[in-house]
């Protein structure tokens, strides 16, 4: 490769306000701060960083964004350095799509992610996390991260696509490798791209001979609007993006509710005391951590929120900060695990809601009651440390917890 | 005297979020996209006036009327 692609290192921030970087340590630690004062200086703030780009920092103007795809285009939903060529091949429909190609691509993939579909799918979802707990629970210290929340999202989209679950860890490293490296390094996005291309379309072709009762086979045999079968490449971008948007986004999700009871001892007692509550609990804590900040391109001159924005720049649509909005939400900054009126963005708005909310929200939910029922004593080691992703998902990667009760 | 309620989704604004769904089963159901639409007429039956409220505070979409009749 060219030394185009080389990684670049950014320059530290000191001006967040008109020099803010979504992949600075500062923001990867404690982004919290960060929105906060961004949003006190201007609903729309802009970094000449990844060759131009604002940043949406209240509810209402994320959401003025994520409704208007006429002026903002999901061609490209990850902020780079670079800029890749768009092609079929790195498409991934539908959540690269723009009206009118977006809705049938969208329609194709909602059935099999109802909340109905997703009921027959917890028994299998509620196993893999005894199994895994079965695996450290005798232990005194646990990275929480690297042998629970990292395998119950993996381990259930590989069960829903009906590929290997032991093929985990080749999945988790092309995720890192597109969602963490690809942001610099442009060349490890494209061999991941490759990788997962290859994987899949080896089981694609096994299906040709041999269909199967899985999500796989499901979009083999779909038909677009005109009654066609999708295309190969159809497929294949849909099954790169279910893999890549089902794993690492609720494994942070998942992490960072953990992360919080770890050091919250009141939630966690409520939560075991009132196990009823843990649906309404995983809403506010999607809202307090929303793992996700997604992306659009400018294409058409227009204003958001009084603040003129211009093509060519692309849009870093931070869900996380717009559910942090003191506006739209009351004491925005403290997790409120009963709170009653919660119309958090963690799974986007609009058309673009994530196609997978119902499966994070039931993995969140059985991962979170297994949990707390079998280790209902676990606090942060304070030996250890813990690291977020960087990025476009946000999430705890090392998550050293003690189990049992503190002496 | 209770106002009866009726709760109605707009189905524009609908993106299949299925909050309502999971926080009034009695008022919502989903079609098979997931996107949800009031059961039968949208009359809320007494006792229930509680979830139709809640339900529409929760919509991200803000695609839920609740109608006092």
């Amino acid at each position: 490769m060219s030394d185009v692609n080389q990684p670049a290192a950014h320059p530290p921030v000191t001006d967040w306000v008109h020099d803010f970087d979504h992949t600075d340590p500062q923001w990867t630690e404690n982004p919290f701060p960060i929105w906060d004062e961004l949003r006190a200086a201007s609903p729309v703030v802009h970094t000449q960083r990844f060759l131009g780009c604002y940043l949406p920092t209240t509810y209402e103007a994320v959401r003025e964004i994520a409704n208007d795809t006429e002026h903002f285009s999901s061609r490209r939903i990850i902020v780079r350095d670079v800029r890749p060529e768009i092609t079929s091949k790195n498409a991934a429909p539908p959540i690269t799509s723009d009206p009118p190609v977006h809705k049938p691509a969208k329609q194709l993939l909602l059935p099999p992610f109802t909340p109905d579909a997703m009921k027959k799918l917890e028994p299998r979802v509620r196993a893999i996390c005894n199994e895994l707990i079965d695996d450290f629970i005798a232990e005194k210290s646990v990275d929480a991260a690297a042998r629970y929340t990292k395998h119950i999202p993996v381990r259930a989209i590989a069960h829903m696509l009906g590929i290997p679950e032991s093929d985990s860890e080749l999945f988790i490293n092309w995720i890192h490798m597109i969602l963490e490296l690809g942001i610099t390094d442009e060349s490890k996005l494209l061999q991941a791209v490759q990788e997962m291309s290859a994987y899949f379309s080896g089981h694609i072709e096994a299906r040709k001979n041999k269909p199967t009762d899985d999500l796989i086979s499901y979009l083999m045999n779909a038909r677009d609007k005109d009654g066609n079968p999708l295309e190969d490449t159809h497929v294949l971008g849909s099954l790169r993006l279910l893999l890549i948007a089902g794993i690492d986004t609720t494994w942070s999700a998942i992490g960072s509710s953990l992360w919080h009871l770890a050091k919250t001892p009141a939630d966690r007692e409520r939560l075991i005391a009132e196990p009823g509550l843990i649906p309404t609990a995983v809403e506010e804590l999607l809202r307090a951590y929303s793992p996700v900040t997604m992306a659009r391109e400018v294409v058409k001159e227009t204003t958001i929120s009084g603040c003129p924005v211009k093509p060519g720049n692309m849009v870093l649509l931070s869900f996380p900060a717009a559910n942090r909005d003191p506006k739209m939400f009351p004491d925005a900054d403290k997790v409120v695990i009963d709170r009653r009126e919660n119309r958090h963005a963690a799974f986007g708005l609009g058309i673009h809601r994530c196609v997978g909310s119902n499966l994070a929200r039931m993995e969140m939910q059985v991962a979170l009651e297994e949990w707390l029922k079998r280790i209902p004593d676990f606090r942060l080691d304070p030996a250890g440390t813990v690291t977020w992703s960087q990025g476009t998902v946000r999430g705890p990667r090392q998550l050293p917890f003690l189990l049992g009760k503190a002496m | 005297m209770a106002e009866r309620l009726k709760v109605h989704v707009d189905p524009d604004k609908c993106q299949g979020h299925a909050r309502c769904n999971a926080l009034a089963p009695e008022l919502f159901e989903l079609d098979e996209y997931g996107n949800a639409h009031e059961t039968g007429d949208g009359s809320v039956p007494p006792g229930l006036e509680d979830k139709a409220w809640l339900a529409k505070s929760n919509c991200p979409e803000i695609a839920i009327d609740v109608i006092e009749e």
